[in-house]
């Protein structure tokens, strides 16, 4: 194989493992309303992506607690997360601290 | 401040048992939205004090969360008393608060360190109280305005997060 039909080789595995992963992976939305994370308890798998729905007038965050992530989403607004390391993480508010959620990420 | 903060709610009770007895004088809707955005603006305020004030990590990122939340609900309050055309009317409950306002800033401004810490969280515990017990018995029930009406279910459900916060913050100051 000529270097240059490699190199066309190896970019098709690669475009196709990527292909792969995109269409596992998931996207899961958690909303935040009137100061409540729905659904409070989410399972996921690495490579999912999380999309913080903030329904509130308020900012919010989704803080981990082991430190993990931190992730601001501001009034009326929406941020999303890609999940890459396994574990389960409770999360908060840290402007609100009694709302608190969990998501539960399963290994690929 | 409990006890003064009662005085003006008691105030306002009266002015709902006033309406039963005279079918009367329940506050209006222009009343209430002042009421709800003066109590706001007071929050504000004393956080202000308190980040001024205060080096407490803690009750210094509590004074943060009051501020941001008070303002972004306040905000709330003034586009939808533009959007609906309706005029705050200022009123003897809003005055009361303001007046109690001002005597507790003056008091907690002669303090420092941890008394100051101490004072202001329990200040903003008692204060949440009493203005949730006010937006629960008297203001939520007098709204006639739908917008309006669930704008204050939304002030409640946030202030009575505040509240259970400015607790915990409490009892880690002991």
């Amino acid at each position: 194989m000529s270097p240059r039909r490699c190199l066309f080789a190896f970019a098709v595995v690669v475009l196709s493992a990527m292909k792969a992963v995109s269409a596992h992976a998931e996207t899961i939305q958690i909303v935040m309303d009137k100061l409540v994370y729905s659904p409070v308890d989410v399972k996921a798998t690495v490579g999912d992506t999380i999309e913080w729905v903030n329904s509130d007038i308020l900012a919010h965050t989704a803080t981990a607690r082991n430190g993990d992530w931190d992730v601001t989403i501001a009034a009326k607004k929406t941020v999303s997360l890609v999940l890459k390391k396994a574990g389960a993480i409770d999360y908060y508010c840290r402007y609100h601290p009694n709302m608190k959620g969990r998501i539960t990420i399963a290994p690929k | 401040m409990l006890v003064r903060l009662s005085a003006a709610i008691a105030a306002v009770c009266l002015l709902g048992s006033g309406a039963l007895a005279q079918g009367a004088a329940k506050p209006t809707d222009p009343q209430i939205a002042h009421i709800a955005y003066t109590a706001g603006v007071i929050d504000v305020t004393a956080a202000k004090q308190a980040l001024a004030k205060s080096k407490n990590k803690t009750v210094r990122s509590f004074a943060a969360d009051m501020v941001r939340d008070h303002e972004a609900v306040n905000k709330q309050a003034l586009a939808l008393v533009k959007k609906l055309h309706v005029t705050p009317e200022d009123n003897d409950t809003s005055r009361a608060l303001t007046k109690q306002a001002a005597d507790k800033r003056t008091e907690l401004a002669k303090l420092s360190g941890k008394a100051f810490d101490r004072a202001y969280v329990a200040s903003e515990v008692a204060y949440h109280k009493t203005v949730n017990g006010a937006l629960e018995t008297v203001l939520i029930p007098s709204a006639n305005n739908g917008e309006l009406k669930s704008l204050l279910e939304t002030g409640l459900k946030v202030f009575q997060g505040h509240q259970e916060h400015a607790e915990h913050v409490a009892a880690g100051l002991k």
